[in-house]
């Protein structure tokens, strides 16, 4: 009886400070900063938050990769330590979600535009460079095209090879690998490229406001006949398949044709392959702007908070030679980094 | 009697007749036989064939998928390193003469890294031919350099020769032994000029691969030469840890009242069929449900190790309770009844007989419970462990991820090093899977008894 005895007591005793240690803690501040958000402002966030943590005394801030929809929800819920500071998105705030903040007491947000990011499409360095519009595009991708032979219907798309869209294209089978539609930037090149290439026809156009419903239905619905292939959330998934396969075209992030310059090269949509300088001015098609949205209520709170805002708005960090640029973000121009810079440093208040 | 024996030849008659129609009824067994021998042999041959295919197949994936990891993931362990003279001159870093800890904190170090640079290679005088040097070493140098700095403040002021880590492209075609003398046959995004710095500086003896250290000592980082693997290791430990204290306490108590207190009644059953199937149920309902538990009703710290304890340990509970009653169940009744005849309470009897003897067959179970918990992910997306960990977690309550997570988050990272990063994390991540297993076969080896 003694042995049992004594052989159970550090057990009740580790599984009771256990409880305590997890119960006690909620009632301690945070000393770190908490962000979450989406995966395309990921790699950027996570690269000022290194610094960031290197450099000052702070402790360097946690990421979480959730997706801007997630991150918003997590960041509207509410007011306190238990909820993230930050949230990074790809897409500007939806008024429900900015709704949903403000009844949450989520009363003071402070929106950061930081840069842009393009979506490249592009194959791999062996083949010819492809040369098309995004009327091309969309009438390679979608499910329903209009009828070729001119009248103002809608068909199930025909085109099975490049040729037969425009022929200067090279007369090869259309295989396109992109995202699924759980990810970001599927939804940002729907509504850039292919709703782009969409309304370049004028009866489709004119639906937009006549009949939203199918103009989304057209324009948004990708063709599922296996000339788009989905090929997963990894981007680097998708460079390695066009390596093997000199025919095939794929689409993603733009900081993934940077690292992979050498294998895969940008195609030329209306005009202008995606570089650095063509996503910038505005002149290549398919780029989208990235944010961040601050709880300004936890500055003061959360140690840190003005300082990483700081940091992120940098001339260094967001400018044109910073290192942010470095890792495959457009920066914005000098006017908006300014505007930026200033909201920020007297933390403004978002208002829809 | 005489009614099923005539039943049977009528049924006989009708068979043979079927089977071999038009042939006499009366054909002997032992002609039968032979007459199907060589396609029962040659069914039997068949068979074994199969059977070997089947693991030939299974061995060969195991080999195309463990070289292709080894193999990846082998350049990881190294990392190359440059050679600098570095002059610590106080006006590059544009120090004061007594400076403060702030000062030397916020000096020029990466300054003194480029002019050291540009005094290596005098020619180089175009912006962007000297942007493209300075790319040759990485970031992370003045960051070595402030801890040097910070370590001895003395040597501000002399010229000092150290090692600085070279940038992760660099460090590429360095490793990957390819000719730097045709810049054309190397893919690579570093450009000729570079290749051509890179060319000097080996031929001049001033680079060395050594073991890459700073991966077993850091955390995560968007640099990958700057990016390890620490955090994720303490961060799994730490899940483990919590997810060992409470599930092993728990299953084992739950499996000796099930297989030894228990009334056989339809409760038990009830508890019973349930166990097995929550051994069944997808972790990512786990997860689900230590979110909506845990965390927002028990308010307790998202991406924190015990949250992913307690998740865990859900899931290893059914694993680590059935192993448990199968090892309970293989203690003969003999050493029980023995016990109780020499007046042991029902009590004693289990604790001084029966655990002690099954205890091997729970620590495997337990064992091969955990293993299963170290390679989760899923559950853990939903309370927020997948999350960029730089800071070595140093609690149970501190944000941490864990290792499979840490193979997510580097394989879907733009930079190309981080691919043998990748695989580098795997083969930690198996390592410390195959030691799990080996520790189970060891115990079972040693202490398990037959009966």
């Amino acid at each position: 009886m003694l042995t049992k005895k004594g052989k159970n007591k550090p057990a009740l005793l580790i599984g009771a400070a256990l409880v305590t240690v997890g119960l006690s803690t909620q009632a301690m501040a945070r000393d770190y900063i908490s962000i979450v958000g989406s995966s395309t402002v990921y790699p950027f966030a996570t690269v000022v938050a290194e610094r960031f943590g290197k450099v000052t005394d702070f402790k360097t801030p946690k990421i979480e990769a959730t997706g801007s929809g997630g991150g918003l929800k997590l960041f509207c819920s509410g007011i306190g330590i238990d909820t993230p500071d930050i949230t990074n998105s790809s897409r500007r705030i939806k008024s429900s979600e900015f709704e949903m903040c403000q009844s949450n007491g989520v009363t003071n947000i402070v929106e950061v535009l930081i840069g842009y990011d393009g979506i490249a499409i592009a194959n791999s360095v062996e083949a010819e460079q492809f040369e098309m519009s995004t009327q091309d595009l969309f009438l390679a991708l979608a499910a329903e095209v209009p009828n070729p032979d001119g009248s103002a219907t809608l068909v199930e798309n025909p085109y099975k090879l490049w040729s037969d869209i425009n022929d200067a294209l090279p007369s090869r089978r259309i295989e396109v690998m992109g995202p699924p539609p759980t990810s970001g930037t599927r939804d940002a090149f729907v509504e850039l490229a292919m709703e782009g290439g969409c309304d370049t026809f004028d009866f489709i156009k004119e639906m937009k406001s006549s009949d939203s419903d199918t103009h989304k239905r057209v324009c948004h619905t990708m063709r599922e006949d296996g000339a788009y292939v989905e090929a997963g959330e990894n981007d680097n998934l998708i460079v390695q398949k066009l390596e093997a396969n000199p025919d095939a075209l794929g689409i993603f992030g733009f900081s993934f044709l940077e690292q992979n310059s050498d294998k895969v090269q940008s195609s030329v949509i209306d005009g202008f392959e995606a570089d650095f300088d063509s996503i910038a001015d505005g002149d290549y098609a398919i780029s989208r702007p990235l944010y961040f949205y601050v709880k300004a209520q936890h500055a003061g709170t959360v140690p840190g908070i003005e300082e990483y805002l700081a940091e992120f708005t940098s001339e260094g960090a967001f400018g044109e030679d910073g290192y942010l640029a470095d890792k495959g973000m457009i920066p914005l121009d000098e006017e908006e980094r300014d505007e930026v810079s200033n909201a920020v440093s007297e933390l403004q208040a978002l208002e829809l | 009697m005489t009614n099923t024996d005539s039943d049977s030849s009528d049924m006989n008659n009708q068979d043979s007749s079927q089977a071999l129609p038009g042939d006499s009824p009366k054909r002997d067994t032992t002609s039968l036989v032979k007459a199907t021998l060589a396609r029962r042999y040659a069914a039997e041959k068949r068979f074994k064939f199969y059977g070997i295919f089947a693991i030939a197949a299974s061995l060969a994936f195991l080999v195309v998928l463990l070289t292709s990891i080894f193999i990846k993931g082998w350049p990881a362990f190294t990392h190359t390193y440059v050679k600098l003279n570095l002059e610590l001159d106080a006006d590059t870093l544009g120090l004061s003469d007594n400076p403060t800890a702030k000062e030397l904190r916020a000096a020029n170090y990466s300054g003194v890294i480029k002019k050291t640079m540009r005094d290596r290679f005098p020619d180089v005088k175009k912006r962007k031919a000297k942007k493209e040097l300075y790319q040759l070493i990485s970031s992370s140098g003045e960051y070595r350099l402030y801890d040097m700095v910070k370590e001895n403040p003395a040597i501000i002021g002399t010229t000092i020769e150290t090692w600085l880590p070279a940038d992760d492209e660099l460090a590429a075609i360095l490793k990957s032994g390819d000719d730097l003398s045709d810049p054309d046959s190397i893919v690579t995004r570093m450009s000729d000029q570079q290749i051509g710095f890179a060319k000097t500086l080996k031929d001049a003896g001033e680079t060395q691969t050594r073991f890459n250290k700073v991966f077993f000592t850091n955390g995560d980082s968007r640099e990958p030469e700057q990016a390890g693997i620490k955090a994720a290791l303490i961060g799994s430990a730490l899940t483990l840890l919590v997810t060992f204290m409470l599930s092993f306490p728990i299953a084992v108590a739950a499996a000796i009242y099930l297989e030894e207190f228990a009334p056989q009644n339809k409760w038990t059953d009830i508890v019973e069929v349930n166990i097995n199937n929550l051994a069944a149920v997808p972790s990512i309902v786990f997860g689900l449900l230590g979110l909506a538990v845990f965390i927002n009703f028990f308010h307790l710290p998202r991406s924190a190790p015990v949250v992913g304890g307690i998740v865990l340990s859900l899931m290893t509970l059914p694993t680590i309770i059935i192993a448990s009653r199968a090892a309970l169940k293989a203690v003969p009744p003999s050493i029980r009844e023995a016990a109780r005849g020499l007046g042991a309470s029902e009590q004693q009897v289990v604790w001084h007989h029966v655990l002690p003897l099954a205890m091997p067959g729970i620590l495997t179970g337990t064992i091969i419970g955990l293993a299963q918990a170290l390679g989760e992910t899923a559950p853990l997306l939903m309370i927020g462990m997948v999350a960029f960990i730089v800071d070595i977690p140093a609690g149970f309550t501190d944000a941490a991820t864990v290792l499979p997570v840490q193979v997510f988050l580097w394989a879907d990272s733009p930079e190309r090093a981080f691919v043998e990063k990748t695989s580098a994390a795997i083969i930690v991540l198996l390592g410390f899977l195959i030691l799990m297993n080996a520790v189970a076969v060891m115990l079972r080896k040693r202490f398990e008894r037959r009966w």
